[in-house]
């Protein structure tokens, strides 16, 4: 054999090409977007603080995406379900937020920003609590009715469910808010500025929804490293059959992840509708799809790569709408998601597992 | 008794609810019985040597249930677009149920065959030839308008061609990719495509003429146009029914061809174990593509036809709820099985397009209650949804090679067995 003998064959130029490119390519498609544009303000404006704007806000946006993500990256590492009902659970959050919140127990027209400040504080915390637990009892419920019964059917099938529950959550918020987007009360002022840092203006609802998010994901993270819970749920999402055979209760388990999700859920309606200051019923499906594309975005199963492609995401989302043009901006994140998916099949974040071999 | 009635009960519910639905409907008293007799004999024969009569019996009412209607509107309006979901159900079964790539973005195909129509059969591109337009083998009717006029048969060819590249290019990036991997990088790409879709009339191709009318939708479209037959009518049902269900004859047809073919074989393999296929010489990339290509292809018929029988081809229409839709056919009807699949494109398109909208809407107010069930239709087809998988989640006429994995737990499973032994 001449090859064997040789002892350091050259590698031929379209391997290292190919190599090259698994190892840099990602990161210079994530980059073009933001590179084009600096360079465009760098020459026109002569400082970058448009493109800083753009990438605050879309933090801010990507750490509700964040949220959501965290429930679909949660369901599907433990029983690989895509659980298209999560984002009308979140629509559902987001709608029970607005209720309590403009419920007359805080006054006659409800919390209002003119409400003392301890006093606002405390009713969101209240309303963040009360939309935490309906998102996920619904989520729980959702679970027990439409997938548990069918864990042993063919794997499609609790996805033709999770449409229904869909559609069927969809409905409940036509019926309750109506099919136009609703504005509710800005309590927080979230378009007031708090400081101006080099022309970068970071507005009250910036630091509502990053400061809201960063607690969120870090309590998860830890309970889900550190608790028995968690022990639990990383058994049964690597092997349901082992950790049953090892006392622990899969059913339970998997239902406390809906659980989970819900609450992140939830936690996220409440800072929409804070942010944006508009509900309506189909939001839940759009955020749906940009928490899921974050997901698979950041590897599938992996809760830091959630978090990740949400905010990731939140930022290309920005930049398109300001430079590109709303219209086109599903268009952009989804090309942005099939160039992920041709450089790195698992996602940013995501380990090489026998799905995306 | 007990054994009779959990055998024949069932029975008995299907043909009382038939009969109502027959009764709505407003289908020829003759043609019910007709179908539920033949239904019944199809059920209670499934499997012997009569299938095959039972089958011919039911083709031959199909064929001349339209002589037994109103020609104009009404029940064969709904009919001819249930014949045509039922073929992009078909067309999904060969991705989704033979090669077992989950596709979340099938849409992109309707888009794709629907634009063949709209760009190749309409005035749309108004400009082309100096406002002559191009007319290929089109009636007198058309043939003096400007645009581009093709025949719809040769429309028909160019769709199968267009949306078969189509398909096979969406398909490539999913190579490397597994599972639900797949299912999102479909899903980007029918978005992509809806969203170019709706933003098409900002697109120029050059002198003045746009890619896609955008929202307003491209509108008239020719009608369908054979040769031997005068050019279909829009107040005339008939010869379209006659044309879809010949497009089901011939889909079903390739499906069956296919299904026991090489290529079919080669599908099934890869579906039940990738690795496994590949070591006994599958080749994946071939295999793949041609299960991508051969899906989309149906959906670029089914698109075309669509947009000349609805007139319009709009841009709203191509939305990621219509690929689930499609997709809920084929899981509702059975994941690879043909006759399921069809029975279960039937089943789903009527009860968003007819069973919601015309038969169950009055039932509230009928029991005194003050709402439209319309106001509630996404509700009841998605609880229908969530009903019918939990009742029957393998689908309503199960693939048999899936049935018997199911059942008699090869591979499958969730190994409850194992723990139970311990017990």
């Amino acid at each position: 054999m001449e090859a064997a003998s040789v002892p350091a064959p050259r590698r031929a130029a379209s391997d290292v090409a190919r190599e090259w490119l698994s190892k840099y390519g990602l990161i210079a498609v994530l980059l073009i977007l933001p590179v084009v544009y600096g360079l465009q303000d760098l020459s026109d404006e002569g400082d970058l603080s448009r493109l800083g704007n753009n990438i605050v806000d879309g933090l801010s946006n990507g750490a509700i995406w964040a949220l959501v993500a965290l429930g679909y990256t949660l369901v599907y590492g433990i029983i690989e379900l895509i659980n298209f009902a999560h984002g009308e659970v979140f629509m559902i959050g987001s709608f029970v937020a607005v209720a309590v919140w403009s419920s007359t127990i805080w006054g006659p027209n409800g919390l209002t920003p003119q409400t003392a400040t301890l006093g606002l504080i405390a009713g969101l915390f209240v309303t963040l609590i009360v939309s935490m637990i309906a998102s996920s009892s619904l989520n729980v419920m959702i679970e027990r009715v439409g997938y548990r019964p069918l864990r042993n059917a063919p794997k499609l099938a609790p996805l033709i469910t999770a449409v229904g529950f869909s559609f069927i959550l969809q409905n409940v918020g036509l019926l309750w808010l109506g099919g136009s987007q609703e504005g509710v009360t800005d309590l927080i002022r979230s378009q007031k500025e708090v400081t101006n840092i080099a022309g970068v203006s970071i507005s009250r609802g910036d630091i509502l929804s990053i400061g809201a998010t960063i607690p969120l994901v870090f309590l998860l993270t830890t309970f889900i490293a550190k608790s028995r819970m968690g022990k639990a749920m990383r058994a049964t999402a690597q092997d349901r059959e082992a950790a049953k055979l090892m006392g622990i209760n899969v059913d339970t388990t998997i239902s406390f992840t809906f659980l989970l999700g819900g609450l992140m859920a939830g936690a996220a309606g409440l800072i929409y509708a804070l942010y944006q200051t508009t509900i309506w019923y189909f939001q839940g499906f759009t955020a749906g799809l940009v928490a899921f594309t974050a997901a698979v975005m950041g590897g599938i199963g992996n809760l830091r790569g959630a978090v990740l492609g949400g905010l990731i995401i939140g930022c290309i989302q920005q930049i398109s709408d300001n430079r590109i043009g709303s219209e086109w901006t599903p268009a952009v994140v989804f090309s942005y998601l099939v160039l992920i998916m041709v450089f790195r099949p698992q996602g940013l974040l995501g380990e090489e597992t026998r799905e995306a071999g | 008794m007990s054994e009779a009635i959990r055998r024949f009960g069932p029975a008995a519910i299907g043909v009382a609810v038939a009969l109502y639905i027959f009764d709505k409907i407003e289908m020829d008293p003759f043609m019910s019985v007709v179908i539920i007799v033949l239904g019944l004999a199809a059920w209670l024969l499934a499997d012997t040597k009569y299938s095959k009569w039972i089958g011919v019996a039911i083709l031959v009412w199909a064929i001349v249930l339209p002589l037994f209607h109103d020609s104009g509107q009404g029940f064969i309006d709904d009919a001819n677009i249930m014949l045509a979901y039922v073929v992009m159900a078909l067309g999904l079964n060969i991705v989704v149920g033979f090669a077992g790539l989950l596709d979340l973005g099938y849409v992109a195909f309707f888009a794709f065959g629907a634009f063949c129509m709209g760009w190749f059969g309409s005035s749309f591109f108004a400009g082309v030839n100096d406002g002559e337009g191009i007319h290929i083998f089109v009636s007198d009717l058309v043939s003096q308008q400007a645009g581009i006029h093709a025949n719809f048969l040769v429309v028909v060819i160019a769709a199968v061609i267009i949306t078969a590249m189509a398909g096979a290019l969406i398909g490539l990036p999913t190579l490397r990719l597994r599972g639900d991997y797949i299912a999102i990088v479909t899903l980007a790409f029918g978005e992509i495509i809806g969203r170019v879709a709706i933003n098409g009339d900002s697109i120029g191709l050059g002198g003045g003429e746009t890619l896609t009318a955008g929202r307003q939708g491209i509108t008239p479209v020719d009608k369908i146009d054979l040769p031997f037959v005068d050019v279909f009518q829009s107040l005339n049902l008939r010869p379209w029914y006659w044309t879809a269900l010949a497009m089901v004859l011939i889909v079903l047809f390739v499906n069956f061809r296919l299904r026991d073919s090489r290529l079919g074989r080669a599908w099934i393999a890869l579906r039940e174990d990738e690795v496994a296929a590949a070591s006994m010489g599958v080749p994946l990339v071939r295999t793949k593509l041609m299960a991508y290509a051969t899906g989309a292809a149906f959906g670029g018929i089914s698109g075309a036809f669509l947009a000349s029988y609805l007139n319009t081809v709009n841009a709203d229409q191509f939305q990621f709820s219509f690929s689930i839709f499609v997709l809920a056919m084929v899981i509702l009807g059975g994941l690879g099985s043909i006759w399921g699949v069809t029975v279960g494109g039937l089943v789903l398109a009527f009860i968003i397009n007819t069973f919601i909208p015309d038969i169950a809407r009055s039932w509230p107010r009928d029991v005194g209650l003050d709402f439209d069930l319309t106001e509630i239709s996404f509700a009841i087809f998605g609880f229908l949804l969530v009903i019918m998988m939990i009742l029957r989640p393998e689908g309503l006429i199960p693939e048999r090679r899936r049935q018997i994995e199911l059942h008699e737990g090869i591979g499958g499973g969730e190994g409850t067995d194992l723990y139970e032994a311990r017990v």
